[in-house]
């Protein structure tokens, strides 16, 4: 599998991706500078990794989602590409409308940062297809903006199409419906709050994330 | 020319921010305070003849999440 992990100033879990991803795969990933405008040939996925990129100025995300490297994610990822945001990622990616909805300050207004307990909603798509549909997951948060806003009828369609992939088994965030994961109408976009990377050695006490890339790796 | 760009939380669309300042106003024992709403003021310096559109299209593209917040552009004073 030949993936990229997008790397803007402020990443700081772009290694820990590339870890992971070396791991799973056998290959180690392209690091993109987010000054890059274009992406290396026949990428079967690009990661955009947790940290806070461009110090999170405006909101989470916004300044990255508007970089040269995520137009050209935007395109990619309309070729059919697989992207994964996890955490400031997954607010990149709101950002930059590959996935709907906003990532809003947490209700509790605390930063939240601990193992949180996850279900997963639908194993249909290439991102979960390795975990089974009710399971319970623990992996960890890591976050201040993770509160999950939409309106009605995005959040209703989201629902209806199973497009809500994780969601927090107990109240983390205030995100509406609990989500925690989504994916977008086509099924190559995922972005998730909760970061899989950390917990996908079991060097490190749990390895319920690793399977996200497990599934990708056998997509 | 100066114009300033206020950008606010929709109706309806929960601010957990505004609620906090709420709950320490009342702390404070400044009563009847019944709701706290935070946006931001953007002021920008830009070049005379700079149309409204081009403003309106700065708000859509980066100064304002439209998911979420409306804006309102005015003259600075």
């Amino acid at each position: 599998m030949k993936s990229a992990v997008i790397v803007f100033p402020g990443s700081n879990c772009d290694r820990d991706l590339a870890v992971c991803l070396r791991d799973v795969t056998g290959t180690a990933p392209a690091m993109i500078w987010h000054g890059e405008s274009v992406l290396p040939e026949g990428l079967d996925l690009v990661a955009v990794p947790g940290g806070f990129s461009y110090g999170d100025y405006l909101r989470s995300g916004a300044m990255a989602a508007r970089s040269p490297v995520m137009q050209a994610v935007v395109k990619a990822a309309a070729k059919g590409t697989k992207v994964l945001g996890v955490c400031n990622g997954f607010q990149v990616l709101t950002e930059a409308g590959l996935l709907p909805g906003a990532l809003m300050r947490n209700a509790g207004i605390h930063f939240v940062c601990r193992p949180v307990p996850l279900t997963v909603e639908n194993n249909q798509n290439v991102f979960t297809a390795k975990y089974a549909n009710g399971e319970r997951l623990m992996i960890s948060v890591a976050h201040h903006d993770g509160n999950y806003a939409a309106d009605e009828e995005t959040l209703e369609r989201l629902e209806g199409e199973g497009r809500v992939v994780f969601r927090y088994a107990e109240p983390v965030n205030g995100s509406a419906h609990d989500i925690a994961g989504i994916i977008n109408a086509a099924g190559n976009v995922m972005g998730m709050m909760p970061h899989p990377e950390r917990m996908a050695d079991l060097g490190l006490g749990l390895d319920d994330g690793r399977r996200v890339f497990e599934s990708l790796l056998a997509a | 020319m100066k114009r300033r760009i206020f950008v606010t939380l929709k109706t309806g669309v929960l601010d957990p921010q505004g609620r906090a300042v709420q709950h320490a106003l009342t702390g404070l024992g400044f009563d009847g305070v019944n709701d706290v709403r935070i946006g931001k003021l953007i002021e920008l310096d830009v070049a005379e003849g700079t149309s409204e559109s081009a403003l309106d299209d700065m708000c859509k593209k980066l100064l304002a999440n439209t998911v979420i917040e409306n804006y309102r552009i005015e003259d600075a004073a």
